[in-house]
C-alpha cells in the first residue's frame, strides 16, 4: 500500500515537476538572451550584490534575463566535467584557475577571451591588474576574466605573543620562525593552529617554502618541465619536516577541519595560523569562534611568510587564490558584455566593499574597507610574483598529491625525498 | 543481481517425465505474453544503467582520462599496477575486511543477543526493540556528523566524560593508529539494530512448539540456544553475515562527514577510496579501474557467498 503510494507520489511529482520546467522555460523564452550565471556563493547577503547588479544589468538591457544556477563547493567540482560537456551548460562560471582550467580549455567547451579583451586596443584588458590577467592566461590565451584575489599570510595574538615574550616584527626568517615556535612553546602555548584533516591549509606550507626556496624563476622551471625531485623542493621539505618536529600545532590537528582550525585561532588557543586575506576581519572572526564574537581587529598582528636563508626567494613573492569567470563556447554574446559591467570599476569598488573580496580590477582598491585588507591589497600593487593555490595550479590530482604529502611531511611520516618522488610521479603522469 | 538468482534458485528442477514438461511448456506459453509485456523494459533500463556503465567504466580503466573531452591516451594496465602498488587502496581493502570481521565477531552476536532478549523475556520488549533500531533509521550522514561531534578532542562527549575523571582528552579521529577502530564503533552503533531486527523476524518465525518440546525434555536455556533456536536461525544469520559483507563494500556516506578517510588515509574504504583518488582528483581511468576491481570483489564474493552459504536458503 505504502509502496502504491510511494510510486503514485513520485509519478505526482514527476508530472508536477515537468509542468514546471514547462513553465520556466516558457517564460525564459520571451526574453532574447539568458545568462546562465553558474556559482558556489552559499552566502546570501554576498548573492544580493550579486543579484543587485545583474538587476541592474538587466533593467539597461530589456533583451537580457540572467539566471543563477548555484552548485555546492565539491558538487561543483564534481558536476563540471559533465555539465560542460552537456547541453545544459552554463553560460558563465567561476574558476580557480590553474590546471582544471587548463584541462577545461582543452575541450573546446570554453570561449577564448582574449579578442574581447584586446579589442579597441586592449580597453577591457587594461582595467585588470596584468598579473590578474596573466593569473588566468594559458599559453598567450585569456580564459577567464579575472575577479577577485588573495594572500596568504600569518596571522598572529597580540596578546599570545606578548605573553611569551615573542616579537613578531623579528621573525623574518624561517630559522626565526621556529625559535618563535619553540619559545612559545615553552611558554606552555600552543604556538599554530593547523587543519591537517582538509590538509590544504598545510599545503600552505609547503608551496610557500618551495617559492622561497627556489624564487620565481626556479618554480617556473620546475613547471615547465623540470620536475619536483631538484633540491629546493628536497630542502623546502625538509623544513617542514623541522616544523612539525616541534609540535607546533592544537592537539588532535590532523583530524581538523579549516572551520576547526580558525576556530583554534579565533578562540585563542593558538598563537598564529598562516590563512586567507580575511582572517582577521570581524566576520570571519565572528563566524569562526565559538563565543560568536572572536579577536577584534587591534588584537590580531599580521606577517609575512618567512624567508629562506640564502635562498632566491624575496619577501614580495605573494601566495594565494585567484578567481575569475570563465565563459563557455555556446554562452550567448552578450556575457561578456555583462561580465564587463560586472567586473567594471563601480561594480568591484562596490563588491569589494560589501563583499570583502580583494578586486583585480584597478582602481577599485579603495572599495576595500577592512585595515587587514587594506594593508594586503597594497601590498599585492607590489608583487613580485603572485603564485596561485598549488592545489589549483598544478591541477586537481598533483594539488591532492601535494596536499596529501604537505600533512605526511609535517606529521612526520615520510622523508623528504619520498614525499617529492610521489609528487613528481603524479606529475610526469600529467604531462 | 539478487533477483535473478533467487528467480533461479525458486524454478523448479527440471525433470525428464515428459507429462511434467508438458506442463512446464504450457506455464511458459502461459507466461509468454507476461515475458513480453515486462521483461523488455526492465531489460532496457538494466542494461542502460547497469550493464553499459559498467562496460564504458572498464573501458575507461585503461586510458589516462580526466573527464574532459575523450578518452585517448591509452595506458593499457598502468591504472591498475598504480592502484595496486597503492598504500591507500591496501589500507582501504583492509579496512573493509576488518569492517566484516567486526561485523561478523561483534555485530552480529550482539544483535543476536538482543534480539533474544527483546522478543519475548523482558517487560517493554516493543520500546526497547524501537530505540536499538533509531540509529539505524538516522542517514548515514547525519550519523558521521553526528559521531565527528561526539569524538571531538575539544568539544566532545568523549572529551567530556574524559575530562570529568581528570584526564586529556584523547583525538582519536585525529589518530592514525585508533582512528579506524573509532569509526568501527560507529559502524556497530548504526547497524547493530538492523540485524537485531532480522533476528527478530527470524526468531518469531520459529515454531514454539519445538521449544516447548525442548522445554518438557528438561533442556536449559543455553541448549535450547545453541540446539534449537540457533540451527533454526541459521538462514537468518547466514543473510545477516551477507548483508554486513555487502554493507562493508558499500560504506562511504558514513565515512565522509566523519574523517574523509583520514587522517593519512587511515579510516578509506575502497568506495570513499575511489571517490577521493578517482572522482576528486578527476582520474576518471583510474576512478574507473578502482570501480572495475570493486565491481569484480563484489560479484565474486556476493555469489560465492551464496554458492557456498546460502545455496539452501
Amino acid at each position: 500500500m505504502t509502496m502504491l503510494f510511494g510510486r503514485l507520489a513520485r509519478h505526482r511529482l514527476a508530472i508536477a515537476l515537468s509542468a514546471a520546467t514547462l513553465l520556466v522555460g516558457i517564460s525564459s523564452a520571451s526574453a532574447q538572451s539568458v545568462i546562465k550565471w553558474l556559482h558556489l556563493e552559499a552566502n546570501p547577503d554576498r548573492l544580493a550584490v550579486w543579484q543587485d547588479i545583474a538587476a541592474q544589468y538587466e533593467a539597461e538591457h530589456p533583451d537580457v534575463k540572467i539566471e543563477f544556477q548555484f552548485l555546492e563547493n565539491e558538487a561543483f567540482k564534481a558536476k563540471l566535467p559533465t555539465l560542460l560537456q552537456s547541453s545544459e551548460a552554463p553560460s558563465m562560471f567561476y574558476t580557480w584557475g590553474g590546471g582544471v582550467l587548463k584541462a577545461q580549455t582543452q575541450t573546446g567547451a570554453l570561449r577564448d577571451l582574449t579578442e574581447a579583451m584586446d579589442a579597441d586596443g586592449g580597453a577591457w584588458r587594461s582595467t585588470f591588474s596584468p598579473a590578474a590577467v596573466d593569473g588566468l592566461s594559458i599559453d598567450g590565451k585569456v580564459w577567464a576574466a579575472p575577479f577577485q584575489w588573495g594572500q596568504v599570510s600569518f596571522f598572529y595574538n597580540k596578546a599570545l605573543f606578548e605573553q611569551a615574550g615573542v616579537d613578531a616584527s623579528a621573525i623574518t626568517t624561517w630559522q626565526d620562525f621556529l625559535d618563535a615556535v619553540q619559545t612559545l612553546k615553552d611558554a606552555g602555548i600552543t604556538p599554530i593552529a593547523g587543519g591537517g584533516g582538509d590538509k590544504w591549509p598545510i599545503h600552505f606550507y609547503w608551496s610557500y617554502l618551495t617559492m622561497r626556496e627556489l624564487g620565481k624563476d626556479g618554480f617556473a622551471a620546475a613547471k615547465n618541465g623540470g620536475g619536483f625531485t631538484g633540491d629546493g623542493f628536497v630542502r623546502a621539505s625538509e623544513n617542514l619536516i623541522e616544523l612539525g618536529a616541534l609540535e607546533p600545532f592544537q592537539e588532535g590537528y590532523l583530524g581538523a577541519t579549516w572551520p576547526d582550525t580558525q576556530a583554534v585561532f579565533a578562540d585563542g588557543r593558538a598563537a598564529m595560523i598562516l590563512g586567507f586575506q580575511n582572517t582577521a576581519t570581524p566576520q570571519i572572526q565572528a563566524q569562526a569562534a565559538t563565543d560568536g564574537e572572536g579577536l577584534s581587529g587591534d588584537q590580531i598582528g599580521r606577517f609575512l611568510f618567512p624567508l629562506v636563508e640564502d635562498a632566491p626567494g624575496v619577501i614580495t613573492d605573494e601566495f594565494g587564490g585567484l578567481n575569475g569567470w570563465v565563459v563557455t563556447a555556446n554562452a550567448p554574446p552578450e556575457t561578456e558584455d555583462f561580465l564587463k559591467f560586472y567586473l567594471s570599476q563601480d561594480n568591484a569598488r562596490r563588491l569589494a566593499a560589501e563583499t570583502s573580496i580583494l578586486p583585480t580590477t584597478l582602481g577599485a582598491e579603495d572599495g576595500v574597507v577592512d585595515p587587514f585588507m587594506r594593508e594586503i591589497v597594497t601590498e599585492m600593487g607590489g608583487a613580485t610574483w603572485h603564485q596561485n593555490y598549488l592545489d589549483q595550479d598544478l591541477g586537481p590530482n598533483v594539488g591532492r598529491v601535494v596536499n596529501d604529502m604537505s600533512v605526511e611531511l609535517v606529521s612526520g611520516q615520510i622523508s623528504a625525498e619520498d614525499a617529492v618522488q610521489q609528487i613528481q610521479d603524479a606529475f610526469s603522469l600529467e604531462m | 543481481m539478487s533477483q535473478t538468482s533467487s528467480v533461479a534458485d525458486a524454478a523448479p528442477a527440471v525433470t525428464r517425465s515428459p507429462s511434467i514438461a508438458r506442463a512446464k511448456r504450457s506455464q511458459i506459453r502461459g507466461k509468454l505474453p507476461v515475458l513480453v509485456l515486462f521483461l523488455p523494459p526492465a531489460l532496457l533500463l538494466f542494461t542502460v544503467f547497469v550493464i553499459l556503465p559498467m562496460g564504458e567504466a572498464a573501458w575507461y580503466s585503461f586510458y589516462n582520462w580526466n573527464g574532459y573531452g575523450l578518452p585517448d591516451q591509452w595506458i593499457g594496465t598502468r591504472n591498475y599496477e598504480l592502484i595496486f602498488n597503492n598504500g591507500a587502496f591496501r589500507q582501504a581493502l583492509i579496512n573493509n575486511g576488518l569492517i566484516i570481521l567486526i561485523s561478523i565477531l561483534v555485530q552480529i552476536p550482539l544483535a543476536l543477543w538482543l534480539a533474544t532478549m527483546v522478543t519475548h523475556r523482558i517487560k517493554g520488549a516493543v520500546a526497547f526493540r524501537l530505540l536499538f533500531f533509531l540509529p539505524y533509521v538516522l542517514a548515514d550522514v547525519a550519523a558521521g556528523m553526528i559521531w565527528r561531534f561526539v569524538y571531538d578532542g575539544q568539544f566532545g562527549l568523549v572529551a567530556g566524560i574524559f575530562n570529568s575523571f581528570g584526564m586529556d582528552a584523547p583525538f582519536w579521529l585525529a589518530d592514525r593508529q585508533v582512528a579506524f577502530y573509532a569509526v568501527l564503533g560507529v559502524i556497530v552503533w548504526k547497524y547493530f539494530g538492523f540485524h537485531m531486527m532480522l533476528f527478530v523476524a527470524g526468531l518469531q518465525a520459529i515454531d514454539k512448539n519445538v521449544l516447548e518440546a525442548a522445554d518438557i525434555d528438561g533442556a536449559t536455556g543455553w541448549q535450547k540456544f545453541f540446539r534449537v533456536t540457533l540451527p533454526l536461525l541459521g538462514s537468518t544469520v547466514r543473510l545477516s553475515v551477507f548483508f554486513a559483507v555487502v554493507g562493508s563494500l558499500q560504506l562511504f556516506d558514513m565515512i565522509m562527514p566523519l574523517t574523509g578517510g583520514g587522517p593519512s588515509n587511515a579510516t578509506q574504504t575502497m568506495v570513499t577510496f575511489l571517490y577521493t583518488f578517482g572522482v576528486m582528483r578527476m582520474q576518471v581511468g583510474f576512478g574507473s579501474a578502482v570501480g572495475v576491481v570493486l565491481f569484480i570483489i563484489c560479484v565474486t564474493l556476493a555469489f560465492s557467498y551464496k554458492r557456498v552459504f546460502m545455496k539452501n536458503d
